[in-house]
């Protein structure tokens, strides 16, 4: 009898697969996924998004990383995600070492493990990543032996809470430095090189490159920075970012990794543009991928269809901070509906300004019954708005409301922030007015035969963490208390609605977002509080079932730092800031002039409208260069 | 044009749930570019069923999908596309064309045969060869079941057509209609007990050999790619 083939060339026995919840997390094989032969490639390099698979496989950004390592010849890019906490226990019982998805051999082995930051509330995941690896957890304890750990993505424009744990850091778009670091570090492995000649050579030699271990911080008796100096010559004081301008020469996926197993982002995705020209002052993102640059409408064109046949999703979605300011939109559009209709692919378009285009478009794409609109006002009055640089106004959002419903909409969602600079009772309380107006425009709008049932409003609020590089890097944040007040005002406020029953309102858990806001702002210090959660056991802090908060707190107490110094305190102008030694382009300068505009509450306009001189200009490209004379 | 698909199932891909696998195939069936036809309204779906769902852990070399197509370049052509689209782990055995009045693949489903060998190769079933015949001349074989009122104890002796060891494995074709369906660890793990062997769970890996269909005068078992025809 001819049998199929069942030998177990994984890393994990069948016993484990089976023991375990979705055992495909473990076994690699995704179509599109790189194969290589082990003894033809010279450095292999194991990129790690630190959580859940389902989440990992969903991130565009390694997905980009990915594809740009395997098309070099001389690299061997494999996958490594977080194991759940099942198969974490069983690996920590029986010692079996944490394996890359593709080789199913040991990260151990690797050249480089390469980290993706993407959020704060993952950092305890990285030591597993690494404890499981065998890779020892301060950077100062590694030898030759084990790879040289690399991180990068947005958490690493404040790498300081995480330095000791890393060789090195990236700093900006993986796109343009890194052949350059391989080859450095093939040139000196030739050459006899051990770690540390590799990284002080990095360090001096390799744009972007952040290296943790040569820079010294010293502190005043009040805990703030006093100075934060290179220990070595040569070493720079200032690391500029990285950036690619150009983005229609860089590669893309055009064979994106499908998974087996149905994860956040089932969808191909499609980038359209970096950056956001419109300074929401809350926003780390809106600045530290400044300036703004789009990709041709070909190459997205190209892309799309290449990737919807390479993969045979069903779905496809843009991807930007704010695709309404994509300049060729309604083409690019106009293109992906035809493209789609034909091959019977379902659209998502996230992150789309509610006005008659965008309601055109989903109305065309998707059964609006089902849907809701989105909208983001961030804060509940106008006063609060303008302090946040929001540049949507109640008008705005009526208006498109009133367009929505007598499309045939009729679920509203709403996001607001609780807990911004300046914020008032009244605020809190126009959250509530706003949520109630819209409520009554759609009784006034949509007259009593045509409704599709009741209007269903609902209102998320979240807590406003302050994060580097933004106007409000030196603002205090709420307490957990004063958090918690907030939100109640706004449940109850929202009761006291003539609509309230039509209006659903959630908020955030509080605990998570004070830790958050520690981590997103702490100093190098905060490390040691990390390594002491993970030691009491904290891990997938992001996961709110896995969240222990009072473990947190013990690790604090046990490292005698104060979560209250990186939360609550209000930062000087003159006041080193822990990643003041990173440059992301925007100058400090600028953001202290929003910081004080925003108390003004005045607005600023965006840099279609009219640049700022925000700084991110010296890059030579992009939005800044759009209109005859360059910025000012 | 209604068409039935036989493929096998095996080496990692045996760790892919029946839900993933049917939505694994509707992304083969894009990459592969087959003129499938789809459902109408805002989120268009293939219009595809399968025969029988296959546990997590298990590898067939006999299963089953029905799609239907708008148009085609013969059974060779499909094949091909269909095979070049999947990764190593499915291999697509047969394509055959339906009836329009066959039954679809699931409602089909009547038996299906599997065979049991042990993980660790230098083991066999031959060992017990002598207890067969002994175990299918029991009446009642009694096994509990969770139904939705708490548990319930099922006779399966008749839903076990044969039964024999072949080449050091134990292989048996047993009732898998939605009704009767038996699963064969279970019906590897009676025997086992009968045998008086006790192994671990995981010792031994099951192949599903075939999905059969009842048809003709005498209502006999036949493979579920001999109701279609080739084109
Ligand atoms: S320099 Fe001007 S146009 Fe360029 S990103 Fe800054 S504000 Fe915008």
């Amino acid at each position: 009898m001819q049998l199929p083939d069942f030998e177990n060339r994984l890393a994990l026995s069948d016993d484990i697969l089976m023991s375990v919840e979705k055992p495909a997390r473990y076994i690699g094989g995704e179509i599109n996924a790189v194969i290589k032969d082990k003894r033809r490639v010279a450095v292999r390099f194991a990129m790690c998004f630190p959580d859940v698979y389902e989440i990992g496989m969903s991130h565009l950004g390694i997905q980009i990383l990915y594809d740009m390592f395997n098309r070099y010849e001389d690299v061997w890019c494999e996958r490594v995600y977080s194991p759940w906490v099942d198969l974490d226990q069983i690996m920590r019982e029986r010692k079996i070492p944490l394996f890359a998805l593709e080789s199913q051999e040991p990260v151990r082995n690797f050249d480089f493990l390469g980290i993706t930051l993407q959020y704060e509330m993952c950092y305890t995941n990285i030591l597993q990543v690494l404890d499981l690896s065998g890779i020892p957890l301060l950077a100062a304890d590694r030898g030759e032996d084990v790879p040289i750990v690399i991180g990068g993505g947005p958490c690493a424009y404040d790498p300081e809470p995480i330095a000791p744990f890393f060789d090195l850091f990236y700093i900006g778009e993986g796109e343009t430095a890194y052949r350059q670091l391989l080859d450095l570090y093939k040139e000196n492995r030739a050459a006899g090189g051990g770690r540390q000649t590799f990284l002080l050579r990095a360090a001096r030699e390799v744009p972007g490159i952040y290296v943790p271990s040569l820079y010294a911080v010293a502190y005043h008796a009040d805990g703030t920075i006093a100075s934060f100096v290179p220990t070595q010559e040569g070493v720079p004081a200032v690391i500029r970012k990285e950036v690619v301008m150009d983005l229609d020469h860089v590669p893309y996926p055009a064979k994106p990794l499908v998974p087996y197993i149905k994860v956040t982002q089932d969808r191909v995705v499609l980038e359209i543009q970096r950056g956001c020209i419109r300074g929401c002052r809350f926003c780390q993102a809106g600045q530290i991928y400044r300036p703004v640059r789009e990709k041709s409408l070909e190459s997205l064109k190209e892309y799309a269809i290449a990737m919807l046949e390479q993969t045979g999703q069903e779905e496809i979605s843009l991807n930007s901070l704010s695709s309404s300011d994509y300049s060729r939109l309604e083409e690019l559009v106009d293109f992906l509906m035809e493209t789609c209709r034909e091959k019977k692919v379902n659209i998502s378009l996230p992150s789309l300004r509610i006005d008659a285009f965008s309601l055109d478009v989903m109305g065309k794409v998707q059964d609006v019954k089902k849907s809701s609109l989105t909208f983001a006002p961030e804060a509940g009055s106008q006063r609060l708005r303008n302090v946040i640089n929001k540049g949507l106004t109640e008008e705005d959002i009526l208006h498109g409301a009133a367009l929505a419903f007598e499309g045939g909409w009729s679920r509203v969602k709403l996001y607001f922030m609780l807990g911004l600079p300046t914020e008032t009772e009244e605020d809190i309380r126009g959250i509530a007015a706003l949520c109630n107006k819209i409520a009554a425009l759609y009784y006034e709008t949509v007259p009593k035969e045509k409704r599709n049932g009741p209007v269903q409003i609902v209102a998320s609020t979240s807590f406003f963490i302050p994060k580097p590089f933004t106007p409000f890097q030196w603002a205090g944040m709420c307490t957990k208390e004063q958090f918690l007040e907030k939100a109640a005002l706004t449940k109850q406020s929202v009761r006291e609605q003539l609509n309230q029953k039509r209006i659903k309102y959630n908020w955030h858990e509080a605990d998570v977002s004070v830790l958050e806001g520690v981590l997103a702002r702490g100093d190098r210090r905060v490390a040691d509080v990390i390594l002491a959660a993970y030691q009491k056991g904290c891990l997938y802090d992001a996961w709110g079932e896995h969240f222990q908060y009072e473990l947190w707190l013990e690790a604090f107490a046990q490292c005698g730092l104060d979560p209250a110094f990186y939360t609550t305190r209000e930062r000087r102008k003159d006041e080193i800031l822990p990643w003041d030694f990173l440059d992301c382009g925007v100058k400090k300068e600028f953001l202290w002039r929003e910081w004080e505009r925003a108390q003004r509450e005045e607005t600023t306009p965006n840099c279609r409208m009219e640049c700022q001189g925000c700084g991110a200009a010296r890059f030579g490209g992009g939005v800044c260069f759009e209109r005859k004379g360059g910025p000012v | 044009m209604k068409i039935r698909i036989k493929f096998s199932k095996y080496g990692p891909l045996r760790f892919i749930g029946h839900l993933d696998i049917m939505r694994f195939f509707q992304k083969v069936i894009r990459r592969a570019g087959i003129d499938v036809t789809y459902s109408a309204g805002f989120s268009p779906h293939q219009v595809m069923t399968f025969a029988a769902p296959l546990g997590v852990g298990l590898c067939s070399l006999g299963e089953y999908m029905d799609i239907e197509v708008n148009s085609q370049q013969g059974a060779e052509d499909m094949k091909r596309r269909l095979q070049n689209a999947c990764p190593y782990g499915i291999d697509i055995l047969s394509v055959k064309a339906l009836q329009k009045t066959a039954g679809n693949a699931m409602a089909s489903v009547a038996a299906a045969s599997y065979a049991a060998v042990f993980r660790d190769r230098s083991r066999s079933f031959d060992d017990y060869i002598g207890q067969c015949a002994a175990f299918l001349a029991r009446e009642e074989i009694l096994i509990r079941k969770e139904t939705k009122r708490g548990t319930a104890e099922v006779n399966i002796r008749p839903g076990i057509y044969s039964l024999g060891i072949e080449d050091g494995a134990l292989v048996f074709t047993v009732d898998a209609s939605s009704a009767g369906n038996i699963r064969p660890s279970v019906v590897t793990e009676q025997f086992l007990r009968f045998a008086g062997a006790s192994e671990q769970e995981n010792a031994f890996q099951i192949v599903r050999l075939e999905i059969y269909t009842r048809s003709g005068e005498e209502a006999g078992l036949i493979p579920l790619d001999e109701v279609g025809e080739a084109f």
